[in-house]
């Protein structure tokens, strides 16, 4: 065998090789690199030469914008136009976005979203930049309540927003009391703004469980950062806030029946306290199912294992037809809610299975060290084990709630009108049948906003923990 | 403590029968069962007693009942005069047709969009991306619903329909095909698939045992076609079984004869196929990209073609990280196919969950009997791929 010997020094004199760029080179080697790759890149571009261009055609060049009937997309006696008709979105879009929520009302359902967004802007980890766009929009959103709706909706919208702030300060001379005079105080302002709120609006139990919140809070809960505040906020007042200013009947706001919800208003609803609840719900079920009493494990694991082994739509039935079988006569559940506890049971199995998954990862060691420590059962868990083991599945989690978003869909066969349920109204209404089309796309395209902006965050959050933690 | 030093403990020093973390694992457990069985015995009673007020009569009688509805498709003899009971079967095997048609052609869907994204052509890998990217961030329902209300319910009346070259027509009825006029003697043509079939197996196992004891390569593919096709095909033309065609005709409002694919079929089998295929390219690339890069390498090294790289070496090892959650996508789609309810194809849910229950009221009865089939198709998938996935998996030496 022969071998080139090169002298020590060839390297040296030679150019280095000539910088190959540019648009052509990149051609040839990304898509025409070989005789069968240029064959492919030749059949797919005419295949997509011959699908895309009507297609934007059809949404954008040849599409309907203006106008307020359905004459604007077809003259009568005159043919069908033949781009797409988005006149009929225009017409639908409130429908489409609030139901049948009262016209006059539906800024209740605004500053829902924007006291939503300001407590989820102080608790999910977000670039500083975006918080504080976040706070400034609710901040807006507060002034705004407090403009439309008068100088309580603005009290109650105030101090909302103020607490975030006023629960960062250090309030450790409070902390230095005892548990005993920490409760009785607890009780006692609690019991005063419940009795003030019935003797108001007649419904203490709703102003007893927030004013029971805020004082519980500030006495009892060591908070020390903004994001802790925001998460107390999100899980102890915003659910009693935001169920009272959309059902009313507080607040001196006129009821709305959860019938007239609808649209997105109502798929955001479903999907959030189905992730609110399913998140919980699955931790508990996932420790259970790995628990050491064989009563409680296999309770668990027959549930999980039920509720994935059977379609999502059956559990809705069984949610709403079974359900108000077995609850005693006259006791009537309002049909939201039977699709709530459905989509919440049924998301909660999958999420058991999510968060067990991070619970095999952590390695025992974890735990042994903690017990060695001193740390009793529930500490050891929730301290010691459960924080890492959510760190490692939040890219399942994120799925999981990515599914939940679009199964909610399905609560439109059991009769209730979330987005998919109002689009298939919008489009069998006889004066605008044959836009079926339209309907669908807008509807898609929510939708995929939705779901991708959720996996593009999921992706950005599992690199940022990535980078900050050793796991 | 009297403790004997010189023995040595076979164990763990057994715990005492009864100590305070026994009993109170014994109470906590108790309780639970308690309160289980508690809200049983509630929910029981307060059904018994709707129930009797509703005047419905539980039990699973009406199973022998008149149905009195129809069905369109179906795969055996059913009619309004049959019971609740072959309405059931009805439900079932369409249920399982149309999950069986879904599986196939997503896993090669599937297969083909997991691949592509990951080709080194641009335009092909952004494609596939573009596609999976769409149809994974889009509720089933929604694609379910799209299909069926805007893409085939505009098409042509029957008079006006689309005409595949004189003999199948595409139509807002469905998609009409000819259909075979078979002899009376068809089981022959049964007979020789179902030999052809034991002849390819054995083929099958001959071929790996000569791979592994010679090293070289017999093209099974193309001869376990040729074995499953030609046998059952010669056998209808050669004996002459296959009568002719049925070709659809046109008779007033819709088509006389042939064979027609409800739109409700076609548009369910095209949204599970899309749907869970991209679900099943992701999978099939994570599994691609866990065969680490020197296996390819390697292979090229060796002078092994693109294809074979890909269908020899990287595939079978990418295998075993794609089996389990492949088995998930055909649970997914096994269970999904139960929107169908949504556009009225005649699938399980329904059939029996559906206008059942609304006929006769037996909530309890319809809605358990759906779930419980459901429940054993899953385990039974279950099963089967979790002995293929340990077939498949590592051998440790």
């Amino acid at each position: 065998m022969s071998t080139t010997v090169f002298p020590p020094d060839t390297a040296i004199g030679m150019a280095p090789p000539k910088e190959r760029k540019g648009p052509l080179r990149w051609m040839r080697e990304n898509l025409f690199f070989s005789i069968r790759g240029s064959v492919a890149t030749l059949a797919l571009a005419l295949l997509l030469a011959w699908l895309v261009p009507p297609l934007v055609k059809w949404a954008l060049v040849d599409a309907v914008w203006a106008g307020a009937t359905r004459e604007a997309c077809q003259p009568p006696g005159g043919s069908m136009q033949t781009g797409a008709c988005w006149v009929f979105i225009k017409v639908r879009f409130g429908q489409l976005m609030y139901g049948f929520y009262p016209l006059d009302q539906r800024w209740r359902v605004d500053a829902t979203a924007l006291a939503l967004v300001f407590a989820l802007a102080a608790v999910l980890p977000l670039r500083e930049s975006t918080r504080r766009i976040a706070a400034l929009g609710g901040l807006l959103g507060g002034l705004a309540a407090a403009w439309l709706g008068g100088v309580w909706v603005g009290v109650v919208a105030g101090a909302y927003l103020l607490m975030p702030l006023a629960l960062t300060r250090d309030l450790a001379g409070l902390r230095s009391l005892s548990v005993g005079v920490r409760a009785t105080l607890t009780l006692c302002a609690a019991g005063a703004a419940a009795w003030l709120g019935g003797a108001l609006y007649g419904t203490p139990w709703a102003f007893g469980w927030v004013a029971l919140a805020i004082v519980g809070g500030t006495l009892g809960l060591r908070v020390h950062s903004v994001r802790a505040a925001g998460l107390y906020l999100l899980g102890l007042v915003f659910p009693v806030l935001a169920h009272k200013l959309l059902t009313g009947g507080a607040f001196g706001l006129p009821f709305v029946p959860t019938e007239q919800w609808g649209g997105l208003f109502l798929t955001l609803t479903i999907a959030l306290v189905g992730m609110a609840a399913s998140l919980p719900l699955g931790i508990l079920l996932a420790l259970g199912r790995r628990s050491a009493l064989p009563v409680l494990r296999v309770t668990c694991i027959g549930f999980i294992e039920f509720i994935r082994g059977v379609p999502m739509i059956t559990v809705l039935f069984l949610a709403s037809v079974m359900l108000p079988l077995f609850l005693p006569e006259g006791v009537g559940i309002d049909k939201l809610l039977r699709a709530l506890i459905g989509v919440a049971l049924f998301s909660a199995a999958y999420m058991a299975e999510v968060v067990r998954a991070g619970l095999q990862a952590i390695p025992p060691g974890q735990r042994e060290a903690a017990e060695s420590l001193g740390l009793g059962k529930v500490q050891t868990v929730a301290l010691i084990v459960l924080p890492q083991a959510l760190r490692v599945v939040i890219p399942g989690i994120v799925n999981t709630f990515i599914g939940l978003l679009k199964d909610t869909s399905l609560v439109a066969v059991i009769g209730l009108l979330d987005l998919i349920g109002m689009i298939k109204t919008a489009t069998s209404d006889p004066n605008w049948l044959g836009f079926a089309a339209e309907g669908y796309a807008f509807v898609g395209l929510v939708f995929w906003a939705l779901c991708f902006g959720m996996a593009r965050y999921s992706l950005r959050l599992e690199k940022e923990l990535r980078a900050g933690s050793p796991i | 403590m009297m403790t004997d030093h010189r023995s040595i403990p076979e164990g763990p020093p057994r715990e005492p029968t009864w100590t305070a973390r026994r009993i109170r694992a014994l109470a906590v457990q108790g309780a639970i069962l308690a309160v289980l069985l508690g809200l049983l015995f509630f929910g029981i009673d307060n059904a018994i007693h709707n129930l009797n007020k509703a005047g419905i009569a539980s039990g699973f009688r009406f199973l022998g009942n008149r149905a009195g509805f129809d069905i369109n498709f179906r795969l055996i003899d059913y009619s309004p005069a049959s019971t609740y009971g072959r309405a059931f079967v009805v439900g079932i095997l369409n249920t399982l047709t149309v999950s069986l048609l879904g599986i196939v052609a997503a896993t090669a869907l599937g297969f083909t969009l997991g691949i592509a994204r990951l080709s080194r052509n641009w335009l092909v890998s952004r494609t596939a991306a573009t596609v999976i990217e769409t149809v994974r961030n889009l509720p089933l329902l929604l694609q379910l619903l799209f299909w069926y209300t805007a893409v085939l319910a505009p098409l042509p009346r029957p008079r006006d329909a689309v005409s595949l070259g004189g003999v199948a027509f595409l139509s807002n009825r469905g998609l009409t095909v000819p259909r075979p006029i078979t002899g009376d003697e068809l089981w022959t043509v049964w007979a020789a698939a179902a030999l052809g079939l034991v002849a390819t197996l054995g083929l099958g196992l001959w071929a790996r045992r000569r791979l592994l004891r010679t090293g070289r390569r017999f093209p099974t593919g193309w001869v376990a076609s040729a074995l499953i096709l030609i046998p059952p095909l010669a056998m209808l033309v050669g004996t002459g079984q296959l009568l002719g065609w049925e070709v659809p005709v046109l008779k007033g409002f819709n088509f006389d004869g042939g064979l027609t694919l409800v739109p409700e079929l076609i548009a369910l089998w095209l949204a599970l196929t899309l749907y869970s295929g991209a679900f099943i390219g992701e999978t099939v690339r994570a599994g691609i990209l866990s065969v680490p890069k020197g296996q390819v390498e390697a292979a090229q090294a060796l002078g092994l073609t693109p294809g074979s790289v890909l269908w020899l070496v990287v595939v079978p090892q990418a295998m075993r990280v794609i089996i389990p959650p492949m088995t998930t996508q055909y649970l997914t789609l096994l269970k999904n196919s139960s929107l169908a309810v949504v556009i009225g194809f005649p699938e399980l849910v329904a059939i029996f969950s559906g206008t059942t229950l609304n006929q006769t009221g037996q909530a309890i009865e319809t809605i358990g009997m759906t779930m419980l089939v459901y429940l054993v198709v899953s385990l039974t998938i279950s099963l089967f791929m979790n002995l293929y996935n340990s077939k498949m998996a590592i051998v440790r030496r």
